[in-house]
């Protein structure tokens, strides 16, 4: 079972949850950008939370699929069709073999996930399947897709059979079906082209002049073209700090927002370094990562205070959202 | 041992804070708290991370969350956060810790090819100070170097201990792709590249050996902690231990 890669798109890459705990090494973590996107994915072909899927970039490729597969389509909305007919978003689609699925304007968003019922078959590198880059290691080669790579897919899931069958009736002599019910909005995080993204304090919050922690919560910040994996670049109200400082490098995460001397933010994504030397004025809470992973380049954002107690208590939430959302799947089909 | 305070990094990180400059003492207590959590990581602890003068501990909320709530049976609202349960759990380990005499690092040696087309700035590290490209070599390979932290780029080391005789500026422009094992100079100190990358780095050699190893574990030839030794080679022992590391 595999899927050939007709045309690769602008940035098409295998990630997974992401290659955690060689961090002390250097090793950085990738994995999705939009970790939403990417769970409910892999919940609606019945995989477990971590087997790969494609990370698709505004410029989605053109995929031929050799047999048939239990596929699904999530985060930004990037127009996919198949064989000519629009694919609906976040639900299970039963793709018959010889069908091709390309993509057309971003709609809405920037990144795509695409899951198949048992995952590809690839190997893991260092306990994952991400792709680093620039080390040349994980996904598919160590390199973004290009033209001619066919993608071997392992056997469905159990969960996946059983989802599967029951659409394959309605499937008929089209080139998919896909099942009426979805992930509810309700439940997907607020993605907007503009959003309101929630951080709590940053270890160096109070070294920043006061007027500079007030335009960096009052003011608008618009994304730099130089944006990519490794990190959102801003531009807004340059942000000082109230005296110069003498940084000591030290680790950063998922969602920092570091500053450095020219004064645009610059939030850090899923390709960042594992530390970085510059003042960091705010931390993206985990549950708004996915609206700031989805923001496209020129647009903006703006930033809001909580507090840390609220931050934990929505990603309790979230976690529980995304488990029910797994067990409704399985109990649905089982 | 004691520290100096324990903060959030975000929902999901508590950076521990052991000093605040870079000096062995507060990188024996940064070695003495990863030793610790490699040996004995506790139930929600996702990593560490190691850095000059803290360690960052990587937390799964969940389930620092559901351990209190099963344990003690209350409510999530009355209860801690994960936050502060993760720096409770790290109080302890640290205060538990003691920070004892011996200390005997890991010494790795790195062989280097300095100068020519691996080493495009060895003259202009020498002319800068004064000295000959042989000299330059000579102090440089003669150092030992405290691997303090790593990070920039897998198993890339932030050293110390390097002599200001051989110090020289970034170069004004980065360059846009360095090869793996180049060894550099950058203001007082010097590192090797594990991949390749751009950098700014003025670059003086190159090993053949590879710093960043994927298929194995540890992945990366240089830990924090240990002392690295250069020691200069020829072209044509470069050559061959190139091929027979292929």
């Amino acid at each position: 079972m595999s899927i050939r890669v007709m045309k690769p798109g602008l940035l098409t890459t295998v990630q997974d949850s992401g290659r955690t705990g060689f961090q002390k090494y250097g090793v950085i973590v990738s994995g999705a950008m939009d970790a939403f996107a990417y769970r409910a994915a892999n919940a609606l072909v019945g995989n477990g939370n971590s087997e790969a899927a494609l990370e698709m970039t505004l410029v989605g490729p053109v995929l031929q699929f050799d047999s048939t597969l239990l596929v699904s389509i999530c985060g930004a909305d990037l127009s996919p069709t198949i064989d000519g007919k629009a694919v609906p978003l976040w639900r299970p689609v039963v793709v018959n073999k010889g069908s091709v699925l390309r993509f057309g304007a971003a709609r809405q968003g920037s990144r795509c996930y695409l899951a198949v019922s048992g995952g590809f078959d690839l190997p893991k590198v260092m306990d994952s399947y991400s792709t680093y880059l620039r080390a040349g290691i994980g996904g598919f080669e160590g390199r973004a897709l290009k033209e001619g790579d066919v993608l071997r897919v392992n056997p469905w899931t159990e969960l996946g059979r059983a989802i599967a069958d029951k659409l394959a009736s309605a499937a008929g002599d089209g080139p998919f079906a896909s099942t009426r019910w979805h992930v509810s909005r309700g439940m997907m995080p607020d993605y907007k082209t503009d959003p309101v993204i929630r951080v709590v304090e940053g270890p160096q919050m109070h070294l920043f002049a006061p007027d500079s922690v007030r335009d960096f919560f009052a003011g608008t910040f618009k994304v730099l073209p130089q944006s990519d994996r490794m990190g959102y670049r801003l531009q807004g109200e340059p942000l000082r700090l109230a005296a110069p400082v003498e940084m000591i490098s030290e680790p950063v995460t998922f969602g920092t927002v570091q500053v450095p001397p020219d004064g645009n933010p610059i939030v850090l994504m899923a390709d960042r370094q594992t530390t970085g030397g510059y003042p960091k004025i705010a931390q993206v809470i985990t549950v708004d990562l996915p609206l700031m992973a989805q923001v496209q380049i020129g647009g903006s954002v703006r930033f809001r205070l909580v507090g840390l107690r609220e931050a934990q208590e929505l990603y309790w939430i979230a976690e529980k959202e995304l488990d029910l959302l797994q067990k409704s799947i399985s109990m649905l089909f089982r | 041992m004691d520290y100096l305070e324990m903060t959030p990094l975000g929902d999901s990180a508590v950076v521990v804070k052991l000093g605040d400059r870079i000096d062995l003492e507060t990188h024996r207590k940064v070695q003495l708290l990863s030793g610790y959590l490699d040996r004995h990581p506790f139930e929600g602890m996702v990593e560490y991370i190691p850095a000059f003068t803290s360690v960052t501990v990587v937390y799964d909320a969940m389930k620092l969350y559901w351990d209190r709530v099963q344990e003690r049976n209350e409510t999530a609202d009355q209860e801690d956060i994960p936050f502060d349960v993760a720096a409770r759990i790290l109080k302890d380990i640290v205060e538990r810790l003691e920070v004892t005499e011996e200390y005997e690092p890991r010494v790795v040696e790195i062989p280097v090819c300095y100068g020519g087309e691996f080493g495009p700035d060895l003259e202009e590290v020498a002319s800068r100070n004064g000295l000959t490209p042989d000299e330059v070599i000579r102090i440089h390979a003669s150092g030992e170097y405290l691997v303090y932290m790593v990070g920039f780029a897998p198993g890339f080391p932030y050293m110390g201990g390097m002599d200001k005789r051989i110090a020289a500026p970034r170069r004004p422009t980065p360059r846009l792709s360095i090869p793996r094992g180049t060894v550099g100079i950058a203001g007082e100190q010097t590192g090797v590249y594990p991949i390749e990358t751009p950098g700014g780095w003025q670059l003086i050699g190159r090993t053949p050996i590879p710093l960043f190893l994927p298929r194995q574990m540890p992945p990366t030839l240089l830990q924090s902690g240990n002392v690295v030794k250069f020691y200069p080679i020829t072209r044509a022992e470069y050559d061959r231990w190139e091929a027979r590391e292929r």
